[in-house]
């Protein structure tokens, strides 16, 4: 222990040499009213509605941990198209609301979403005076969608996604016999 | 000297003692603030927020002057300006030229160091006066520290006085030569480290250590007084830069044209040891009352005795 003694004030003046060196580089600070922040890919700032594609099957409200949407829909039956044919009937959605005072933008209910009607938006400037419009309607959360923005591009050496055939470690490590049933 | 000359040169200190230390005060908020990677003041008067000061300094005066019921009063209301007068009557003696100064002293630097010493008082006035428990122990604990660094501050500061055979300010800074920059080095370093101690700068910031004990001495100070409590630190840090600029730096000594520039010379000296009081508190950590005091008897004054032996040995030899 008494071998790795620093010479005295060694501690100090790099202590100074820091400093010094952080005052010449520029500051990190962004002066945000001023200056658009530079917001990481996949940021989530607001739920965005693509009202075309619900069907309102209640999944993203089911499964919202806060139980801040709110969905009201009803059931229309459209004539058969052609004769002595069934009539079809179709979800219409009456509602759909987000209260974004309860909202704890985990992310479930766009992961949920079996019809990919919900987006991530990176918009976060929407503070009110009041609480009560906190709460989005389905005017507002359709208006959101123009803000999403395209998905960010692949990471380059990365596994490719599921629905292309990409294993992943997990599943060829999982595997513990081959395709014909011989073990691995 | 007539009386038009004394009031133009007294005048001339109460400027330089009301916008220098504005100026050091806005210099902590900018370097301060880009060795911690942000920005500091940019909005107060447009350009880099160079009237944070003024606005600050506005914001204190309009602000509700409250004395506690059961503070004594009188003392209370005093105590500001019994540790900010001091400074300025110290600037009176420091020579911003050869034979230019508001009025040269021929005990310059025993008058500097005595008159002040007397801001210690305002502070254990602050804190007395407070009855608040902790603001007394505030301030006793900065008049222990003051006491303490008083010593090696004489000391380093006999030694130059010794060496250069004067007490006077302007004496000393004529007698300087470049020589003198290794030979009173530990002089300067115990002066300098000393001042720090005696204007609570941290890393000696104990009495107030402003993240952890409110304020110390000063807690119970608003608006007004509570300004000309961190005026006085400010002016502090001026008259200290000052005086080790022309006791130890050769003050307005410089490269050309000493009589027209000298007070350009002094200026950036003074300014740059400004920077590095500033850069020291960006820096270190504070340290503990006993570390403190530890460090003024078993560290600084060795080395002063040492820097006033060693002085007196060439001053013996060379005469």
């Amino acid at each position: 222990m008494s071998d790795d003694k620093v010479p005295t004030g060694k501690g100090l003046l790099q202590g100074l040499g820091v400093t010094l060196r952080s005052m010449t580089k520029r500051s990190v600070t962004q002066e945000y009213p001023h200056v658009r922040p530079e917001l990481p890919p996949r940021s989530r700032g607001v739920i965005a509605l693509l009202e075309e594609n619900c069907t309102s099957c209640m999944l993203c409200a089911r499964e919202c941990p806060d139980w801040c949407i709110y969905i009201d829909s009803h059931k229309e039956t459209i004539p058969a198209r052609t004769e002595g044919g069934r009539e079809r009937t179709r979800n219409v959605l009456d509602r759909f609301a987000i209260d974004y005072a309860l909202c704890m933008y985990c992310g479930i209910c766009i992961e949920v979403c079996p019809f990919d009607a919900l987006f991530w938006s990176p918009e976060f400037e929407y503070a009110e005076g009041d609480i009560v419009e906190m709460t989005h309607e389905r005017g507002r959360l359709s208006e959101w969608m123009r803000t999403v923005p395209a998905p960010p591009a692949d990471v380059p050496n990365a596994d490719p996604a599921k629905e292309l055939g990409g294993g992943g470690v997990e599943r060829r490590r999982r595997a513990t016999t081959d395709d014909d049933g011989s073990p691995a | 000297m007539t009386a038009i000359e004394v009031i133009a040169k007294l005048l001339g200190c109460l400027l330089v003692f009301l916008t220098l230390p504005l100026l050091v005060g806005q210099m902590e908020h900018k370097a301060m603030a880009h060795m911690q990677s942000r920005l500091g003041p940019m909005y107060a008067g447009g350009f880099h927020g160079w009237a944070q000061l003024v606005a600050d300094g506005v914001k204190f005066v309009q602000k509700e002057s409250v004395v506690p019921a059961r503070a004594d009063r009188r003392v209370f209301e005093l105590a500001p300006a019994v540790a900010l007068l001091p400074y300025l009557f110290v600037l009176i003696t420091i020579p911003v030229g050869p034979g230019q100064t508001a009025h040269d002293l021929s005990v310059g630097v025993f008058f500097a160091l005595a008159v002040v010493s007397v801001g210690v008082i305002g502070v254990l006035m602050a804190g007395w006066s407070s009855a608040n428990k902790y603001s007394l122990l505030g301030g006793l604990r900065a008049g222990a520290q003051l006491m303490a660094y008083e010593l090696p501050l004489v000391l380093a500061a006999a030694s130059v006085a010794m060496a250069a055979g004067t007490l006077s300010l302007d004496g000393i800074a004529h007698a300087w030569r470049w020589w003198w920059l290794p030979y009173q080095a530990v002089g300067a370093f115990v002066f300098f480290t000393a001042a720090l101690a005696e204007l609570r700068r941290p890393p000696f910031d104990m009495p107030v250590a402003d993240s952890e004990l409110v304020f110390g001495p000063f807690t119970e100070y608003t608006g007004i007084r509570f300004a000309l409590f961190i005026l006085a630190e400010y002016a502090g840090i001026v008259v200290f830069s000052a005086l080790t600029a022309v006791m130890f730096l050769g003050g307005w000594k410089g490269p050309f044209l000493e009589h027209q520039l000298g007070w350009l010379w002094l200026l950036i000296k003074t300014m740059a040891l400004a920077f590095i009081v500033i850069w020291l508190r960006v820096t270190y950590p504070r340290l503990r009352e006993d570390q403190l005091q530890r460090f003024a008897w078993v560290v600084l004054v060795p080395l002063a005795l040492a820097q006033v032996a060693v002085t007196g040995v060439v001053r013996v030899v060379t005469a």
